[in-house]
């Protein structure tokens, strides 16, 4: 028998050394060099280790913290639950009224939350005032009578507040009467629901949102074509000259960022205010008259000169690097074939830092779209960006709102820098 | 070949001078004529000056002083694009965002060639370089010697009359290195387009070239061919420069006609060919090929001989390296054919070693 086992393990080894390479104490080699391996495999676990649990705790869980709050919706789920129930067989398109039940059962439901929670009440009010302009008020003028209030309530709160005797804050309670909403996206895109629950545009003068979108990657798009042109001359510039003056010259190019915010900001105003440096100096040279002084700061132009000033090294850096990189020889050997220099530059120069400028563009575009304090300083109306309203609603009475704006524009980092990779593909991004 | 006075130079440099900083020239007036068809090679130790005269030539550097004509027209205002020469660079300088065919493609585009003219001729070119197949490849997909061909091909796709190549081969291996010095030399003889090469590597100027100009300090040393720039040099550095030399310094002792004697330190006395010395009394150097210093000779054959001890053997297969002290020279060396009777030398061994006065030559101390 063990005769037997020892030739069939030998018959193994020869049979085995065709199809499955062994160590010399017959382990398969892979599971050799896994072990092998583990140790280098832990220690560089290990040095990850403390970037990744920080990113997961300050990056990874906030963010889907922001996401879950864009669609969390327990306000009126969790304080009318029997009003919801009441109002599962009303018709909402129908241009009626719920019946009395639903009146009685949102008295009751007010009444018990009133006894448990107060708190609760008034987040029901702020939710439903987030759909229903005046909601916050109607429920305040039923609510705290509501455990002394007897039949029939239907005219009684109608005689409370009129919008009781409107079907519009019936069907909100009856739509978000769910723990998830997609209503607040609704509201990110300018669309609303219809009575009879199909979705539709919102009135014109109430749509904000998409257009601060297209304004916002608009400026993007005109920051990033600005910094491009700003920024190309100055890197080829900084290419051909000796490490010691280019260095000199990259500290310029640097120096917005070591300048405080604050610092930046008031010398923007003094350069571009109405009574500014450079409407003065205009007026003074006489080229424009003193009622025709230039509105350059909280506007537009505002938001775009101070952003591609701030903006500019995310170009100059990855555009100088890849430019050092490229041997002034392709531009002699360029004109020695018969080139004349524009031709030479375009089809042999040009083409080759094109990588660094993907990299610098698609930085400058994905900052820029989620760039905030700038424009909230100098951008005055016409300057404001997406991230500005975002702001305004996480600070203010609709975060769920804020977040679902906020969850919009990630998506839309996300989209780019697909389209992106698809294009460019993401390994030719060079940073350095 | 090689031109006949200045007015029949196809390439001719005339007094230039050349300076970066203003306070030193790296060329001090270089006067060349090279001739049509030639195949100049400029060689010299780095920082000698000939990478720049070579980028003057090409107009990538504007000449301080003097004039640079191409077929009897002067250059020197003359943009690079509109010279029309092809230039070969050291690091190839192919165009890393097209591919073989595009790079070959990209001289005659932009002399406006018809796209069937351009095929043919792109086709041509990369044909004679053996690089057919590689037509749609990227540089960066190419080995070494083969982006040395399609850079080659690039350089001469377009018919120039003159081509300029800026050490080539210097990134190559040695074989490879030679298989390509013999590959542009044949091309060269084919094609019959005038050449100036750029090297430090004695062995390939000699491999390649009509003519070679040996470049030191600014200035061109000696302008010979190759067998005579070896045989007959005209100065310490051209002759220490070129191949193997024994330098043995000495005292003109007497000049007799063609031939002087020299009396070296230790007191021996040297029978030499005076070919640049300043008169009896100067110093001097002498200088010796190895391979034509001999074993066991008499003195009624040869005109010098010495006794010499053996320091050192080295054996390099076809030959035998022998290190010597001789005349009180502990670097003189001579070459001892492999063959199967030669005598067998050992270290402390002394010998008598002899040479011909007209192999000896006297030239200026260095």
């Amino acid at each position: 028998m063990a005769q037997a086992d020892a030739s069939m393990e030998l018959d193994n080894r020869s049979g085995g050394s065709v199809e499955k390479m062994v160590t010399a104490d017959g382990l398969p080699l892979k599971t050799s060099l896994r072990r092998a391996e583990r140790r280098s495999k832990l220690f560089a676990f290990a040095l990850v280790a403390p970037l990744l649990g920080f990113l997961l705790i300050v990056f990874i869980f906030p963010m889907a913290q922001m996401m879950w709050r864009s669609v969390d919706n327990p306000q009126i789920i969790n304080t009318l639950p029997r009003t919801v129930e009441a109002l599962e067989a009303w018709n909402p398109s129908a241009e009626e009224l719920p019946p009395e039940e639903a009146y009685a059962a949102l008295n009751a439901d007010l009444a018990e939350g009133l006894e448990r929670d107060r708190g609760a009440i008034g987040r029901l009010q702020g939710r439903l005032n987030n759909d229903v302009s005046g909601a916050r008020a109607a429920v305040r003028s039923v609510a705290g009578q509501a455990g002394d209030r007897s039949e029939p309530f239907k005219d009684k709160f109608i005689e409370a507040n009129a919008l009781w005797g409107e079907p519009a804050i019936w069907r909100v309670i009856q739509r978000e009467g769910r723990p998830l909403t997609a209503s607040r996206y609704l509201r990110a895109l300018d669309r609303e629901y219809a009575p009879d629950g199909s979705i539709q545009m919102r009135d014109e003068g109430q749509r904000t949102y998409v257009a601060l979108f297209m304004r916002t990657f608009a400026l993007s798009a005109t920051i990033l074509g600005l910094t491009f042109l700003l920024g190309f001359p100055i890197s080829y510039y900084m290419a051909t000259l000796p490490m010691r003056y280019a260095n000199l010259l990259m500290i310029f190019v640097l120096l917005p960022f070591w300048t405080s915010l604050l610092v930046r900001t008031s010398a923007w105003i003094v350069l571009l205010q109405q009574q500014g440096v450079i409407n003065s100096t205009l007026v003074g040279l006489g080229i424009i008259g003193d009622d025709q002084r230039l509105s350059m700061v909280y506007n537009m132009t505002g938001t775009i000169v101070a952003m591609t000033h701030i903006l500019l090294p995310f170009m100059v850096l990855p555009l100088y690097s890849v430019m050092r990189g490229i041997p002034p020889s392709y531009m002699r050997a360029a004109k020695g074939l018969g080139a004349k220099p524009w031709t030479a530059f375009r089809r042999v120069y040009f083409p080759q830092p094109l990588p660094g400028v993907a990299a610098g563009g698609v930085l400058v575009f994905i900052i820029s779209i989620g760039y905030y304090i700038t424009p909230a300083l100098v951008g005055g109306q016409s300057g404001r960006m997406i991230s500005n309203e975002i702001a305004r609603h996480i600070q203010g009475d609709n975060p769920g709102l804020g977040a679902a704006i906020a969850t919009l524009l990630l998506v839309c980092v996300m989209i780019l820098y697909w389209v992106y990779n698809r294009l460019v593909g993401a390994d030719n991004l060079k940073l350095g | 070949m090689a031109p006949k006075d200045h007015n029949d130079a196809f390439v001719a440099f005339d007094r230039v001078q050349k300076t970066y900083d203003g306070e030193q020239l790296v060329v001090k007036d270089l006067n060349l004529d090279i001739g049509k068809g030639e195949f100049l090679t400029m060689l010299g130790p780095s920082g000698s000056g000939k990478t720049t005269c070579l980028m003057m030539l090409a107009g990538f550097e504007t000449a301080t002083f003097g004039d640079i004509l191409l077929d009897g027209k002067p250059i020197n205002n003359i943009p690079p694009h509109k010279r029309g020469i092809g230039m070969v660079f050291q690091n190839y300088a192919l165009f890393p965002h097209m591919t073989v065919a595009e790079n070959l493609s990209f001289p005659l585009e932009v002399r406006d060639i018809s796209r069937a003219e351009r095929e043919k001729k792109i086709a041509r070119a990369l044909d004679m370089v053996q690089m057919g197949e590689f037509g749609n490849r990227r540089p960066a997909q190419l080995s070494g010697g083969q982006m040395q061909r399609v850079a080659l091909a690039r350089a001469l796709v377009f018919e120039p009359d003159l081509v300029l190549m800026d050490e080539p081969l210097g990134a190559l291996d040695k074989n490879l290195r030679e298989r390509m010095q013999l590959e542009i030399k044949h091309i060269h003889e084919t094609l019959g387009v005038t050449v100036v090469y750029v090297t430090h590597d004695q062995s390939e100027a000699l491999t390649m070239s009509n003519r070679i100009a040996v470049f030191d300090d600014g200035r061109i040393q000696q302008l010979a061919t190759p067998d005579e720039l070896y045989e007959k040099p005209e100065n310490a550095f051209v002759a220490a420069f070129i191949g193997e030399n024994n330098t043995l310094r000495g005292k003109v002792e007497s000049v007799d006609g063609a031939y002087c004697t020299l009396q070296l330190a230790d007191g021996s006395r040297v029978q030499a060919l005076a070919v640049n010395i300043e008169g009896e009394g100067a110093e001097s150097t002498l200088s010796l090929r190895p391979e034509r210093v001999y074993l066991d000779v008499s003195s009624e054959t040869h005109d010098n001989i010495f006794e010499g001890e053996v320091r050192e053997l080295i054996y390099l297969g076809d030959h035998i390296r022998v290190r010597m002290n001789v005349c009180g020279n502990d670097e003189f060396v001579l070459k001892m054919p492999n063959d199967s009777h030669a005598r067998r030398l050992s270290v402390g061994e002394r010998v008598q070693v002899g040479w011909v006065k007209e192999d000896c030559r006297a030239l200026d101390p260095s």
